[in-house]
């Protein structure tokens, strides 16, 4: 086995994805009880990395002890490839690994992502890899670790549901946009971690195993491949999605999470797909379908 | 058009080519060297080496002048290189009583077996700025007395003679808990919770130490015996089936003596907390001291009324490696989640405005009734 990165001048001393192997088994093992048991967080012995806690340590850890030589990786922050830290934790891997990196959802086997679920459906030989900040969904009702583990090991949600019930008392709907609380195979209560609602539903019966890290918590969970997670709601007040009134300015899609990007200073403002690939993918179709109508009619 | 603060690989690689520039200052001062930092920052490599858990001066020293002297950056570099070497053992317990001392004070007793021992201590200087360091300091070399004899015998070994003072907890063989390699779990043995607190952020642990001292959560401590000096590491080898000296490291060593009055649980007696750091670092082991001391009250069944006697408050906030990630992850772009709140906020005024536009209309249509009324219309409409 050939683990040590091959040029030695370099990085002669860091082993093949930075963590050194005894570490990556030690993570390994948690996530394979994270995914016997889905939604349950797993304590791991998270490690220091070279980048600071809350800047994606769980999720890089997870990657790190996964990720082989094949792997080709994808790196996205609010959905995008090119903010500043996806662009320097997809610059690690692509440095201790040296694996390849891909910005098109479709072509990479690993995504590690923050705040966002592609817009792209992912298959089944795919993963996706969150970066989790405060794993515990019950965290801010219950600041305490001790009292949280109790209810979780009860299956005592009430505490959750009393919360979503005072919203709706409060304000008439439920007023959680993101970092949603769902119920993973219908046992755990998960947070889905900072993502907005509107991806809440992607998680369901996704094709793609989904890994969740949180470094600095310590703790590691997942939701395999094809498994129910239902959105907390009431029967009167069901679980509903963000939805935008425009499409977004650049490509045109309809459906798609959209960011708002301020123009100037007199507070005009147009839409976005936060999902960079999926809209540059979405432009070039549109420039296509722009080109054939065009054809068509030269012919016509 | 489309212009959003996103970086790309250019923009950072600039700023930290910025950043280098910026360590290095201006090129006409002499860089400093790594042994002027060991030999003159001493007190800043111990803090580093301390809650970056390595005992290594020329690598905090390193560390210190690659985070341009933040501290906590420098122990977040230190950290990050300790976790990836390989963790080989564990020492037997270092036995600080054969300590090679340089400073050793009790303020329980005037005169103890040894003596009172000053050192090379801050205490009692005046705090008046000496314009002398400004510049070339004069050479002058002080003529060190011989070294003392290295068996003190310790304080709480003193009380613990008469049976006044509870023992010092037996490790029957087991192997301590290393929070290096094990998630952290509530609640804690008292020895995991010391490592945690030796690591943990010496401003945080004072402020905590100090709220004892305020009334939150008193525990009547007295500094037992405060020593500092060095001590020989032992490794045993089962190959060899031996103990050997594989180092020396200099500590300090904190023990309070807390006055109890008893519990249900436990007689009235003196307890103890107890800090051991690196290097020289009085401060961080007192305070490490009181926290434990504070931490022990369900053990020793007081009541818990105070943040300092809280096991999950303190230990999960104590490590600033993790603080300071956490806190300046906002820094990161948090558009998405903004996005949806910002729609939340927009429905919920709109929903507020519709309210006070309904509270207004009935409150105009009851005004109109009254007028009515006033007038007669309303009888006439009967």
């Amino acid at each position: 086995m050939n683990d040590e990165v091959g040029d030695g001048e370099v990085l002669a001393s860091y082993n093949f994805a930075y963590l050194d192997e005894q570490t990556k088994r030690m993570i390994r093992r948690a996530i394979l009880k994270a995914i016997a048991i889905p939604g349950y967080q797993v304590p791991f012995a998270s490690r220091e990395m070279p980048m600071p806690y809350g800047w994606g340590t769980g999720g890089v850890q997870v990657t790190a002890a996964i990720i082989g030589p094949e792997d080709t990786l994808k790196v996205i922050d609010q959905g995008a490839d090119d903010t500043t830290n996806a662009v320097s934790i997809r610059a690690f891997f692509a440095k201790t690994a040296r694996v390849k990196t891909t910005m098109q959802t479709g072509k990479a086997t690993l995504i590690q992502t923050r705040h966002r679920i592609p817009e792209e459906a992912l298959t089944n030989d795919q993963i996706l890899v969150y970066q989790v900040p405060i794993p515990e969904p019950l965290r801010f009702l219950e600041p305490r670790e001790t009292e949280t583990r109790k209810m979780h090991g009860l299956e005592e949600y009430g505490l959750m549901h009393v919360k979503l019930y005072e919203d709706i008392a409060k304000n008439g709907h439920i007023a959680t946009t993101y970092a949603y609380p769902v119920k993973v195979a219908g046992r755990y209560v998960m947070d889905p971690s900072p993502t907005p609602k509107f991806d809440n539903p992607k998680m369901n019966q996704c094709e793609a195993l989904q890994l969740f890290g949180a470094g600095r918590e310590k703790r590691i969970y997942a939701v395999p491949p094809y498994t129910n997670v239902v959105s907390l709601d009431f029967e009167d007040h069901p679980f509903e999605v963000t939805k935008f009134e425009e499409p977004c300015a650049l490509c045109g899609s309809e459906g798609a999470y959209l960011d708002e990007v301020i123009l100037d200073d007199k507070g005009h403002k147009m839409f976005v797909c936060s999902d960079t690939d999926y809209c540059e993918k979405q432009q070039r179709k549109k420039m296509q379908n722009l080109g054939e109508e065009a054809k068509q009619r030269a012919f016509s | 058009m489309y212009v959003a603060v996103k970086g790309g690989e250019r923009a950072i690689a600039n700023a930290h080519k910025l950043l280098a520039e910026r360590r290095r200052g201006k090129r006409s001062v002499a860089a400093l060297g790594l042994e002027q930092i060991v030999e003159q920052l001493s007190l800043a490599v111990d803090r580093v080496m301390n809650e970056g858990s390595l005992y290594d001066r020329h690598l905090a020293a390193l560390a210190i002048k690659q985070a341009r002297g933040d501290l906590i950056e420098a122990i977040f570099l230190l950290r990050a290189y300790r976790t990836t070497l390989p963790k080989l053992g564990y020492s037997t317990p270092v036995k600080t009583e054969n300590m090679l001392i340089e400073r050793r004070i009790s303020a329980t007793y005037k005169d103890l077996p040894g003596g009172q021992i000053l050192g090379p201590t801050f205490d009692y200087t005046h705090r008046l700025l000496d314009p002398a360091l400004a510049g070339e300091e004069a050479v002058f070399s002080l003529e060190e007395g011989p070294i003392s004899p290295n068996n003190f015998v310790r304080v709480s070994d003193i009380l613990a003679q008469e049976g006044l003072i509870e023992e010092d907890g037996r490790l029957n063989g087991a192997k301590p808990n290393d929070i290096t390699k094990e998630p952290l779990d509530f609640p804690m043995g008292r020895d995991t919770r010391l490592q945690a607190l030796a690591r943990g952020d010496e401003g945080f642990l004072l402020a905590l130490g100090y709220s004892t001292q305020r009334g939150y959560a008193r525990t009547h401590p007295f500094a037992g015996e405060i020593r500092i000096g060095e001590v020989e590491v032992e490794y045993f080898i089962p190959e060899l089936g031996y103990v050997v000296i594989i180092g020396r490291i200099q500590i300090t060593e904190c023990q309070m003596v807390n006055q109890f009055s008893g519990s249900a649980k436990v007689p009235p007696q003196f307890t103890r907390g107890y800090g051991l750091v690196f290097g020289q670092s009085e401060r961080k082991a007192m305070s490490v001291a009181l926290c434990d001391r504070a931490l022990r009250a369900n053990e020793l069944g007081e009541d818990i009324v105070a943040p300092a006697q809280d096991e999950e408050f303190v230990i999960a906030h104590s490590d600033n490696v993790q603080a300071t990630g956490f806190v300046e992850h906002l820094k990161l772009p948090h558009y998405v989640d903004f996005q949806s709140e910002l729609d939340l906020v927009r429905t919920m005024r709109r929903d507020f405005e519709k309210a006070k536009d309904a509270v207004r209309s009935t409150a105009c249509g009851l005004h109109e009734k009254q007028e009515k009324q006033k007038t007669g219309e309303v009888s006439s409409e009967r």
